[in-house]
């Protein structure tokens, strides 16, 4: 619990800091969505075993809720951004019967989900609503350092919730479902109500992330919010650190998104192929992330 | 009503060919239980395969469906061996195949664009026949009828071999109970290997006829033919190729349909079906859909 608390105060320390080291802020401010996406996929993924592949359908609807609040209504940007994690939240709930499925047909129906919201949103007959394919403009609020604090605030929000479901009793009947769920079931643990409330709360992290990030840009497409590769960079990211931790998602993203601004920007197809392969390493190799190198030789890991 | 038959028999040749798209995940799945999710990237590569043959050597795109034969085997043959008996050992083979071969599938994405761009490329449209063939009234290219025809003639293929070879018979014996089949003296590893590459070979012939359907092929549709052949061996049943054959009728038709008469929401289709197959029919056509009360 203690060492909780520590590892909080260093992630929120270091992104206070960090804008007075280090110019570029907006490389700052997405290292930190990445952050909260493979940290709210790891709440999901790392303490039930769903793989959410269409974890970018929150996240898109997080950016157009939180946008459409700004554009329609007079509440302070804040509480828009608290509309977005709603409104993932929500899209969730519709979508719960997906946790009838397990495995990978969860992932693939996930995915479809996803599309679905994309291509809606995205769609030339809603122009008139959502914008269209040509997205949403919501400038008059923009504020990149109001939205930096804000996306801090959700990153801890993320990692405190990731140490509550380490460490609570919630979180030991967590781990009991996912190691066996009849068992878990038989000890009284009810195991669909769990699931969904971990689903909900990990759909509405991933909402207020995207609220932020809609919120940090101010204008964006709809392939900005809804792309597959955010998704992807939420698995790779949190697969790199060790999913089921505290850290490990922090780490993984930090790493790999440094990595990705170093190869990446330049030339992306290189970067692809860079962690197409290094997934396939960690599959075969390392299954449980960076942590469990640690864990290996007897440190005990948050 | 002549739009309403312009999209049904559209929908059929469409469809009948998507089942040709599918059937390779389907049979991948049917013997090894792990998820090929670079599907439609092998799919891809025949395409670029017949594409390659056409531009340079001004061959006719049908040479591609040998070419993606031989590919299968090249490349099939040690990625088998390099990942499919380690991931059967794994814990849980069906998540980690499935997100092992997603880095597979953006490997060969990076790949792609580095060789050809990621520019929109198609096959030269007479090659397959310059004209069209009516039916009903409704007239169709050529090519739609010869992919058709193509994906017809490899679904019989596979029927057969799977109710007259021994090979089919020790398939078929895999795909219902792997450790049964084991005990019978059946070579698992061995069978295995071979439905893998034919699983990637099917993939490749299918890509060969995509630029023909789709109008062109670019990286980045990729992870597209993937979802579409899952929804249709999903709304089809596993392991049987007449299933997949359904599940491609139902795809093609429903998609045709929405072209017709709402050609902004037809890109919808396959991702609708699916989710919605999937959430009527909870018990899952895939048949391992558990939900512990």
């Amino acid at each position: 619990m203690k060492a909780s608390a520590i590892t909080l105060g260093v992630i929120g320390a270091a992104f206070l800091i960090a804008p007075h080291v280090y110019g570029n802020r907006t490389l700052l401010f997405s290292m930190m969505a990445f952050i909260v996406l493979a940290q709210g996929l790891n709440l999901l993924y790392g303490f039930t075993g769903y793989l959410p592949f269409g974890y970018v359908g929150f996240f898109g609807t997080g950016a157009y809720t939180t946008s459409l609040m700004v554009l329609h209504s007079h509440l302070p940007v804040l509480l828009c951004v608290v509309a977005g994690g709603v409104g993932a939240c929500i899209v969730a709930l519709i979508l719960g019967p997906l946790l009838r499925l397990s495995g990978a047909y969860f992932s693939i129906a996930n995915l479809a989900a996803s599309q679905i919201l994309y291509n809606v949103v995205s769609n030339q007959d809603l122009s008139k609503i959502t914008g269209g394919p040509y997205g949403l403009k919501i400038d008059q609020v923009y504020d990149p350092s109001a939205s930096y604090f804000t996306m801090l605030v959700i990153l801890l929000v993320a990692t405190g919730l990731a140490a509550y479901f380490r460490f609570s009793r919630f979180g030991m009947a967590l781990r009991a479902m996912n190691q066996d769920p009849t068992s878990a079931a038989m000890a009284g643990i009810d195991v669909v109500r769990n699931r969904l409330i971990v689903w909900l709360v990990s759909a509405s992290v991933a909402g207020l992330a995207g609220g932020a990030y809609a919120w940090n840009l101010s204008v964006f497409y709809p392939d900005a919010v809804f792309t597959l590769q955010i998704s992807v960079f939420a698995i790779v990211f949190a697969l790199f650190g060790g999913v089921g931790t505290v850290l490990g998602p922090v780490i993984g993203a930090i790493v790999l998104y440094a990595l990705y601004n170093a190869v990446g920007i330049s030339a992306p197809q290189y970067f692809e192929f860079i962690y197409g392969f290094l997934i396939v390493v960690l599959v075969l190799f390392l299954p449980n992330g960076l942590m469990s190198l640690l864990a290996r030789r007897g440190v005990r890991v948050i | 009503m002549s739009l309403l038959e312009y999209a049904l028999i559209g929908g059929i040749l469409y469809g009948i060919f998507f089942a040709l798209v599918a059937v390779g995940l389907n049979l991948i799945f049917g013997v090894m239980r792990i998820i090929n999710i670079a599907h439609g990237q092998f799919v891809l590569l025949g395409g670029y395969g017949a594409f390659l043959l056409t531009s340079r050597a001004h061959l006719n795109p049908l040479y591609g469906v040998p070419l993606a034969v031989l590919g299968a085997i090249v490349v099939g043959v040690p990625l088998f061996r390099a990942v499919v008996p380690r991931l059967q050992k794994s814990s849980n083979p069906e998540m980690l195949s499935f997100i092992l071969f997603f880095g597979i599938a953006q490997m060969i994405d990076a790949v792609l664009i580095m060789v050809f761009g990621a520019d929109q490329r198609s096959l030269p449209q007479d090659a397959l026949g310059a004209g069209s063939i009516t039916v009903f009234g409704q007239s169709f290219p050529d090519s739609w009828w010869v992919a058709s025809a193509a994906s017809l003639l490899v679904l019989a293929g596979l029927y057969l071999y799977f109710n007259r070879t021994r090979l089919g018979f020790a398939t078929r014996a895999i795909m219902a109970s792997r450790d049964e089949a084991l005990a019978t003296g059946i070579d698992v590893e061995r069978v295995s290997m071979i439905s893998f590459v034919i699983g990637l070979a099917l993939a490749g012939t299918a890509g060969v006829f995509v630029p023909y359907l789709l109008g062109s092929i670019s990286p980045d549709i990729g992870n597209e033919l993937t979802t579409t052949s899952f929804a249709v061996i999903i709304i089809g049943s596993l392991g049987n190729p007449l299933g997949t054959g359904i599940g491609g009728l139902v795809f093609g038709i429903g998609t045709l349909v929405m072209q017709t008469f709402f050609p902004s929401w037809s890109n919808l289709v396959p991702y609708a079906l699916l989710v919605l197959i999937v959430l009527v029919r909870p018990a899952g056509l895939l048949g391992k859909s558990v939900r512990v009360t």
